[in-house]
């Protein structure tokens, strides 16, 4: 069937903040799907209430709603346009929710707008887990034993019934809030008091915990005509028992035979048959028991765009946000081309030639308090996915794409070797269970208990073994005589260079010389959907250690974007946002642009996005041997936050050039001396500080500073280890406590401005010329981290002296700094007097929030700065200025219910969400304002 | 000492492009068309899949070995490739029901391999310079002698494979509730036809591949399967007049692959050597009859001639290669007989077009309750 003419006009709806559990994936989601629809001429309007996403970018649809994810917005969108069909599969369980919600309102049916890429039916019966289960029965596909319990004596008697180990969870959450694991009447009690209390039906499921199975899941992609395929299969390395958000996992399936694999595809589709009658993408997990019978029980089923049809899109080039809104408005998918080949038929079903491996990544350092054991309910903020022509390579790169202070999996002098600790580790796993699977192999602590303890798969274990003999092979020799064989067999298995000169007791460098001169070098090889079997069109690249180089160098001007890594706290969204208009506006100059990041949920790494893609770790070495390759006549730093610009020393080291504000000037703002000296020849006055080695200097320098105290270390993100003391005691621990994570760190002691008001502004500047792009105030006084507070753009009571002061002194440090590109000023003002506390020459977490609120393209304008390609004066600045635009800070503590809630100097929040009100009348400011009084009252 | 250097092995194209990897398998030396196959899963049964007879096979996913060998999932009693060819070979197995590895069978089966090669440049290589013949040997370290002998390996155009594969002997295997009498002529049956057909209540009985028409009709089937198989079709004039018969009894007739291509024969098409064959189990076939759509499993290097189809009075498309547009199925305008490129019996590979043999038994109920005419 061709596309269904009757639809003109359609509505997608956004998955709002971000929050643990639905994270970025759901931009790309929203992106392509938008992309999809107006390439066939449709209408689309968009709604979201996160300002950081590419998808509500005036570029991306026809009609932007920057608005609450709530029924009154839809009712206002629908009253102003004449909106065909409605697609809520692209803004995860958020939108499903809220398209409920309209549904029951009838609003649909009163604005005769059509639902389209799943039906109500499949959604309610999805969620409806007592509904689900029945009909898995009437279908024939096995689940575990289940019953659901509306009442604490409801789900006592079930737990009676089924016995321990038990699973609960609430119905209607996200990312398996209120789910938990428990093994006793003690823990079971206390769970079920709590998923009745999440569950908004006061709902929850009782499962019969299928301990160490093994979990799988498969991604499906059906049309009207009832045509379906499976896009991807991917295992779960952690088996069942942890939230598969929160599991390394792996695809293509590693150790499912043919016949099992097949029974799983049958029951996929039987079961996305059973739940309705849409043309979509589902997602389906299935635990497979490790003996003999592998008998496949079903698990649950989305219908819907997912986390992992997100991975499973950039693990196999297959686009199948892009493809599902095509068949949303009725296309076939035999009438559609593959995407990559642009030759052969999108209806069939990718195979790779290549091992993805993802791995979660946790932020468990933000949350003092949080229990964190993994388990049902899902924890980590990000992930990253690693590209390899064998698993072993995936791994070593995901493991290099964390940024967690690690070279890789092993070969770094880190690992445990505590064997009682190593064991508790591996049962009780939480973010380094991985790192201790390895410690305990190489202990020697045997196969058998390891797999025992954990039930990962054998075959993953014996990968990982393989790793440390490996290594120990390695050891025997230095980097004089070892042989070529030997050397490219560990860069063929994903070791880093530092890896193998921790091995070979040498410099990084010299390992990277040897291999140079061995003529071990980097390839390049195409994810193309199809094991090479037909001519790929797509520029999507990964390195590996083969004889093939398959990216070809163009002698066109090029420029390298280097992203941000796996999401985090204080790192997220806004910076892939700011990579991508980075990358659209080196196009618009006429550069080819070449993408660097490894973070699989994000709009940078989509195909479609820069010239060419390469799929790697934000990792010195990979960067390297990509600029050697593709030789850009620049880097962009300053748009991939924080794990960008921490490798412009190296870059600088290297000579290579970075494009924008200097390193010298990057390093100068991060320096606090420095800084401060350069504040001071410009008369702008800052908090009183000093730099300490040790906490016997911290004390000698607060007598001289003074009580309240803000301790800080130097190069970190979003405040980590923030503090602020407020006697010598505190100052004592906190100093120490750092000095143990971080040794040999310069600890910065600011003295804390106790009451002040904060603002930040963000502006652009050609090193000449500055221009500010907005001011935002926030509400809470000073000492709350900027990205966990409420601001206000532009100011709501900043009198004029004041803003004068923040102006000129934004003007004054971007040209000290000599910037050229985007610059990012804190202050904090106290009796009139406006004082800097930090600056920092790259794009900030508010840059997309002033762009979407003024309707201005300013990463756009700052990238053709940076490029040289324009001035400040070129551009014709018409922000639209009307009212304010409040920026919400969004947290994910239901994931953590013991932790401490208070907010403070070090960055808590997960998202952000915007809300424009006219005047300072608005009762929304007027709550949040008045709750500012609680922080003074402190 | 690294695994790289201990035992060297080579891989030689037919053009002179040589490969250098590491030995799987026994000791040897061993030659044949090299083909590539994309499917992710089912080495096992792929590696003992009669129609591979004679070929190297390069498995393109990373891994191969890792859930071992498990006594069933077997197409054929033992290995059929003449050679494999992948990228990382895993020595260690993980399935519980796995009774060895992937080493021990190659061994057990006096078969070899090559691993560590870099499949997807030999893969692009094919790919771009079509389907070829190589050599593969951990013995002979002297590339210059392999070469020579890549040169000498004969090509799969024009050559009769069937004879090797198909079973000496006629051997009966009973359905399940034995309603309906399906005689089988192998030309290198994978075991899963069988057990496709035994599933749907058919008693089968295997005939070799030289049996006469004549011969197979006496034993009054209900049905006529013809079996899939390696080698070119076009060398098998014999096969093809005794299928021309077959089908001129007015039997249902099924046929599967290279069953497939000798029907197509028999009744005036023609069939060629396709520049790169398909064979993986992600292939997209939509049939014509019903519009639907279904991913099958797919191994052949020949393919029935769509040109030949044009005006052909007896026989009409109803299978298309979405890929491609490749003749992938066909059936009688008059006759109950019908047959298909893929493969619906699937191992390894998807179960969409099982549908195939319903219909086939369908097709033999309907007929025999019709009056002979």
């Amino acid at each position: 069937m061709p596309r269904d003419t009757s639809i003109r006009s359609v509505l997608i709806i956004g998955s709002g903040p971000i929050v643990i559990g639905q994270a970025c994936e759901f931009d790309y989601a929203g992106s392509q799907a938008a992309r999809s629809l107006r390439e066939e001429g449709i209408e689309v309007t968009l709604i979201n209430s996160n300002p950081a996403t590419i998808m509500t970018d005036p570029v991306m649809a026809d009609n932007v709603y920057l608005l609450p994810l709530e029924t009154e917005s839809i009712e206002e969108i629908l009253k102003k346009h004449d909106i065909d069909a409605v697609l809520p599969t692209m803004g995860g369980q958020t939108a499903l929710n809220l398209c409920i919600k309209c549904d029951e309102m009838g609003l649909w049916e009163e604005y005769g707008v059509k639902l389209i890429g799943v039906d109500i039916a499949a959604i309610d019966i999805t969620e409806n887990r007592e509904e689900f289960r029945l009909l898995m029965e009437r279908i024939g596909v096995p689940m575990a034993r289940q019953a659901t319990a509306k009442s604490f004596l409801e789900g006592k008697e079930v737990a009676q019934d089924f016995g321990y180990p038990l699973c609960i969870r609430s119905s209607y959450t996200l990312g398996g809030a209120g789910a938990a694991f428990v093994h006793t009447p003690e823990e079971f009690e206390v769970s079920l008091t709590r998923g009745l209390h999440l569950s908004p039906i006061h709902e929850v499921m009782i499962d019969k915990a299928l301990l160490g199975w093994k979990e799988f899941e498969l991604e499906l992609l059906r049309d009207k005509n009832d045509n379906v395929v499976i896009i991807c299969s991917i295992e779960n390395f952690d088996p069942m028992g942890i939230h598969t958000g929160d599991s390394i996992t792996v695809a293509p399936a590693m150790t499912l035979s043919d016949s099992t694999y097949q029974r799983m595809r049958d029951m996929a589709i039987k079961m996305m048959r059973a739940i309705g009658d849409f043309a979509g993408g589902c997602n389906v997990q299935f635990a497979v028991s490790p003996d003999d019978a592998e008998d496949i029980y079903a698990i649950e089923i989305n219908p819907r765009v997912s986390r992992s049809s997100a991975l499973a899109s950039k693990a196999t080039g297959y686009p199948i946000a892009k493809i599902a809104s095509k068949l949303a408005i009725g296309y076939n998918l035999d009438e559609l081309d593959n995407q990559i080949t642009k030759t052969t038929s999108a209806y069939f079903e990718p195979t790779l030639d290549y091992v993805i491996v993802k791995i979660p990544r946790w932020n468990f350092d933000k949350f003092q308090g949080a229990d964190r054991e993994l388990g049902l309910q899902m924890k980590s903020v990000g992930e990253v996915m690693g590209i390899g022509r064998s698993f072993q390579e995936a791994l070593q790169k995901a493991c290099q794409s964390l940024e967690v202070g690690r070279n890789g999996l092993g070969a770094d002098g880190k690992e445990l070797r505590d064997q009682a600790a190593i064991l508790h580790s591996l049962r009780r796993p939480s973010w380094n269970r991985l790192f201790h699977i390895y410690d305990a192999i190489k202990l020697g602590i045997p196969f058998r208990t390891i797999h025992e303890i954990t039930k990962i798969d054998l075959w993953f274990l014996k990968q990982i073994e393989e790793l440390i003999l490996l290594e120990g092979e390695i050891s025997k020799f230095d980097v004089s005589n070892i042989s070529r064989d030997l050397l490219f067999e560990a860069k063929q298995k994903g070791y880093a260079d530092r890896q193998i000169a921790h091995l070979l007791k040498c410099l990084e460098s010299e390992v990277y010389n040897r291999r140079d001169e061995l003529k071990i070098n980097r390839v390049y090889k195409l994810v193309d959907t199809c094991a090479a079997e037909f001519e790929a069109m797509t520029p999507y690249y990964y390195s590996t250690f083969d004889e093939e180089n398959e990216s070809i160098k163009s002698d066109k001007k090029k420029i390298v974007v280097l992203g941000s890594g796996p999401n985090r706290i204080g790192q997220g969204i806004e910076f892939d946002y700011c990579c991508v208009h980075g990358v659209l506006a080196a196009k618009e100059c006429g550069y080819e642009t070449i993408m660097i990041n490894c973070n699989p949920e994000t709009v940078s790494t989509d195909f479609d996005t820069a010239d060419k893609l390469y799929f790697e770790p934000v990792f010195w070495e990979h960067i390297f041997d990509i600029i050697r390759h593709e030789d850009p006549v620049g880097v962009i730093v300053q748009l991939g936050g924080q794990t960008a610009l921490k490798l412009a020393e190296k870059l600088e080291r290297y000579g290579i050039k970075i494009l924008g504000t200097s390193y010298r000037a990057l390093d100068l703002a991060e320096d606090r001396g420095s800084f401060s000296s350069l504040l001071e020849s410009n008369n702008i006055p800052f908090p009183k500080f000093g730099v300490v080695e040790s906490a016997e200097q911290a004390l000698e320098l607060s007598d001289d500073l003074g009580f309240p105290l803000l301790v800080r270390p130097s190069y970190v993100l979003g405040g980590q280890k923030m503090k602020i003391v407020i006697n010598r005691e505190d100052l004592e621990t906190h100093v120490v406590n750092i000095l143990h994570d971080l040794p040999g760190n310069k600890i910065l002691l600011d003295h804390f401005l106790d009451g002040a008001i904060e603002a930040e502004a963000d502006a652009i500047c050609d090193g000449k010329d500055v221009y500010i792009l907005g001011i935002m105030q926030h509400i809470e006084p000073a000492g709350i981290h900027s990205g966990d507070s409420f601001g206000v753009l532009p100011p709501y009571n900043l009198g004029d002296l004041i803003m004068a002061q923040i102006e000129e002194q934004v003007k004054t440090i971007a040209v000290a700094l000599e910037t050229v590109g985007l610059i990012n000023i804190q202050f904090a003002i106290k009796d009139d007097v406006v004082y800097v506390i930090e600056a920092n020459p790259r794009a900030s977490r508010t840059v997309p929030f002033i762009a979407k609120a003024y309707r201005e393209p300013y990463v756009n304008y700052a990238t053709k700065l940076m490029l040289g390609e324009a001035k400040v004066k070129d551009f014709n600045f018409k922000p639209h200025k009307e009212g304010y635009a409040i920026k919400i800070p969004v947290f994910s503590y239901e994931k953590f219910p013991n932790v401490n809630k208070e907010l403070g100097p070090e960055m808590k929040s997960t998202g952000e969400a915007i809300r424009f009100i006219k005047d300072l009348k608005d009762p929304y400011f007027r709550k949040i304002y008045s709750e500012r009084n609680l922080y003074l009252s402190k | 000492m690294s695994e790289m250097d201990s035992n060297i092995a080579y891989l030689v194209l037919e053009d002179g492009t040589v490969f250098q990897g590491v030995g799987v398998g026994k000791t040897g030396t061993t030659s044949g068309e090299i083909a590539f196959n994309t499917g992710m899963t089912g080495y096992q049964e792929i590696f003992s899949d009669p129609s591979y007879f004679g070929q190297i096979v390069i498995m393109t996913t990373s891994h191969i070995g890792n859930y071992g060998i498990h006594p069933e999932e077997i197409e054929s009693d033992s290995i059929k490739v003449a050679g494999i060819v992948c990228k990382k070979f895993s020595k260690v197995d993980s399935r519980t029901s796995s009774e060895m590895t992937l080493q021990e069978y190659l061994v057990r089966d006096g078969k070899m391999g090559v691993s560590d090669i870099d499949t997807r440049a030999l893969v692009r290589h094919i790919r771009e310079k079509g389907a070829m013949n190589a050599v593969i040997s951990n013995e002979i370290k002297d590339v210059e002698k392999l070469k020579a002998m890549a040169k000498e390996v004969p090509s799969m155009q024009g050559m009769e494979l069937a004879s090797f594969v198909s079973t000496k002997s006629v051997f009966d295997t009973p359905g399940t509730q034995p309603s309906v009498k399906v005689a089988l002529l192998d030309v290198g049956v994978k075991l899963s036809i069988i057990r496709c057909l035994n599933e749907r209540g058919c008693d089968v009985r295997v005939f070799p591949h030289d049996t006469k028409a004549d011969e197979i009709l006496s034993w009054n089937p209900d049905g006529i399967m013809l079996s899939n198989g390696p080698g070119d079709p076009s060398a098998m004039p014999l096969v093809v007049e005794q299928v021309k018969a077959l089908v001129d009894s007015n039997i249902p007739l099924f046929g599967i692959c290279l069953g497939h291509q000798l029907l197509a024969l028999s009744q005036g098409l023609s069939t060629e050597k396709m520049f790169n064959g398909h064979r993986g189990i992600n292939h997209p076939i939509k049939n014509l009859l019903t519009g639907k759509c279904e991913i099958t499993s797919q191994n052949h290097g020949f393919v029935v001639s769509q040109e030949s189809l044009k005006g052909n009075a007896n026989m009409e498309m109803t299978h298309v290669h979405l890929n491609d547009q490749t003749v992938a199925g066909i059936q009688h305008k008059s006759k109950p007989v019908f047959s298909v490129q893929y493969h619906p019996e699937a191992s390894a590979g998807p179960h969409d077009s099982r549908y195939l043999f319903d219909q086939f038994v369908a097709l033999i109920k309907e007929h025999k309750n019709q009056p002979v005419a």
